[in-house]
């Protein structure tokens, strides 16, 4: 039997997409009603009779049976898809025809176009994000609310505006048209890389949820990836990346539940196929002409994940990528990451100089790991006091318990470290 | 031993995002199998459809139903057996359907001799 778990979050996001097709973008909220409608009939029989051997089929025949059905009866579903009714009216059998829209292909297809749809370029990233979570990933409100650690009442208002620019823009994205597809490929990659990241280094206090979002990023980019237009390189660079560090999360919490940092990781842990995944995309993303961010971004994961132990990792080459991925995506955080590069090359007087001589280092002031890079180099030379204070800010800014407690443990080991001797490492 | 009907009313967490649904789903899952293995399930009973009618009076008038909101509409039955009513009404405390608003009627059914 298949997995069960999230079925019906998966399964809610194939059906819209597939019955958005058929009613018409602009009756988004009608394939949200059969897509009820099925769970409706499944809570009522699964519960005598138990799941069904293949419940993802089920649930999309129970949905398509319920088309049909509208399609049939109902008036103002038949001008939504008058194409559509007149086939049904005409074809001796309708079924097949029916058949057909819902073919594996067909299925696939249909989420890709959704996917195209949501990232309109007239909503702001966020919503786009926002809309890919909610249609095809079938999050509620809540659960994307915590996700964002953002209130419920805004994420609703950003989902409604977000589905009233889909219903606006009358039909779905057309991916079989080149020009507009690599066009609006770029802003696709990005929603993906947005919703894997909030997954990767979001503030969401619950674990489960964060790895969620990542295995979401990761289905949806292979679907990307199924399409001769969508496997870009740059869409391969983006999978690579997902795979590198996807594969160091059953390490980043210790036995305890405790997060752990890179250095500390038990490096055993990584799940290597994921790693060889990862590295196999990466090779293939290494076409053409455009050098990505996410090229250098899974370059760097490539080099974490090649070294054993953390001492082996050649820090030169990560500094190196980091250079260029300034270049050309520069921002606060990507200085940052290269500042502890540096201090990891060069020692961290050097990585502190890097630091203190980010432009635009105000805007990292409410993220928690800027006062605790402080505080590791601070401490790293040796000034424990200076770097309690930092690790102390930081412990301000944590934004869930998980976090809180890593940069309590560094609070004390500054104590610990007092009467040490200064070391340069 | 007496019968006992479990009518169950509402209960249908719609608009819900998917995975609540599974969750009721799940619940009820686990609910009826431990009826069955206490031995408490006398008949399952099946699902109502929702799109019945309701005819009254002398006139015979078809009505859509005889209650306005879905919470209050029977969407299921089931046939229990049990002790005496209050073990028919702490068996029913089990039952996932309180947790999306839903309510369980317990009924005994009469004991005729034909």
């Amino acid at each position: 039997m298949e997995n069960t778990d999230h079925l019906f979050r998966r399964e809610a996001g194939r059906m819209v997409a597939t019955l958005t097709r058929i009613f018409g973008v602009h009756n988004l909220a009608l394939a949200e009603d059969v897509v009820q409608d099925a769970f409706c009939r499944a809570l009522e029989l699964w519960k005598y009779r138990g799941v069904p051997q293949n419940p993802s089929a089920w649930l999309m025949a129970t949905a398509k049976n319920r088309a049909l059905d509208i399609l049939r009866h109902d008036r103002t579903a038949r001008t939504a898809a008058p194409q559509l009714a007149r086939l049904l009216e005409n074809e001796s059998r309708p079924a097949t025809v029916f058949d057909e829209l819902f073919s594996a292909q067909s299925i696939k297809d249909d989420q890709l176009r959704m996917m195209f749809s949501c990232c309109h370029p007239k909503l702001s990233e966020e919503a786009q994000v926002a809309l890919v979570l909610h249609i095809l990933c079938g999050f509620g409100v809540s659960e994307i609310a915590s996700a964002f650690l953002s209130g419920q009442a805004a994420i609703q208002k950003r989902l409604s505006r977000g589905k009233k620019v889909l219903a606006r823009s009358k039909r779905l994205f057309d991916i079989s048209g080149i020009e507009d597809f690599s066009v609006r490929l770029p802003a696709v990659q990005r929603a993906l890389y947005l919703l894997f990241n909030e997954g990767y280094h979001g503030a969401s206090p619950e674990f489960v949820v964060r790895a969620e979002l990542c295995r979401e990023a990761m289905r949806l980019t292979a679907l990307l990836l199924a399409h001769p237009l969508g496997a870009a390189p740059a869409t391969y660079a983006l999978a690579a990346l997902m795979c590198l560090d996807a594969a160091r999360l059953p390490a980043r919490l210790d036995a305890m539940g405790n997060l752990s940092s890179l250095f500390d990781q038990d490096r055993s842990k990584w799940d290597a196929e994921l790693v060889s995944e990862g590295q196999k995309f990466l090779d293939l993303s290494a076409t053409g002409q455009e050098l990505t961010a996410y090229h250098l971004e899974a370059a760097i994961a490539s080099v974490h994940a090649r070294a054993l132990r953390t001492e082996d990792t050649d820090w030169r080459t990560i500094v190196s990528l980091y250079n260029t991925l300034m270049t050309i995506n520069p921002s606060a955080v990507v200085a940052l990451n290269r500042a502890i590069a540096v201090a990891q090359c060069d020692g961290p007087e050097r990585g502190l100089a890097e630091i203190h001589a980010i432009a635009g280092s105000d805007r990292l002031a409410s993220y928690p790991f800027y006062s605790a890079a402080l505080g590791e180099l601070e401490l790293r030379s040796g000034r424990w006091q200076i770097a309690q204070d930092h690790f102390r800010k930081a412990v301000a800014l944590a934004r869930n318990p998980i976090e809180r407690r890593f940069l309590e443990q560094r609070v004390d080991a500054c104590e610990k470290n007092r009467f040490l001797p200064s070391r340069a490492s | 031993m007496s019968e006992f009907t479990f009518l169950f009313r509402g209960g249908r967490p719609a608009g819900a995002p998917p995975e609540q649904w599974q969750q009721q789903m799940q619940k009820w899952v686990l609910w009826i199998k431990q009826l069955g293995e206490n031995g408490y399930i006398k008949d399952q009973g099946r699902p109502l459809e929702r799109n019945g009618k309701v005819v009254s009076g002398k006139q015979k008038t078809i009505v859509d139903g005889p209650y306005a909101e879905a919470k209050d509409v029977v969407g299921g039955y089931m046939l229990i057996e049990a002790k005496d009513l209050e073990h028919a009404l702490e068996i029913s405390k089990g039952c996932p359907i309180f947790d999306v608003g839903g309510s369980v009627e317990v009924r005994p059914v009469m004991k005729v001799d034909m």
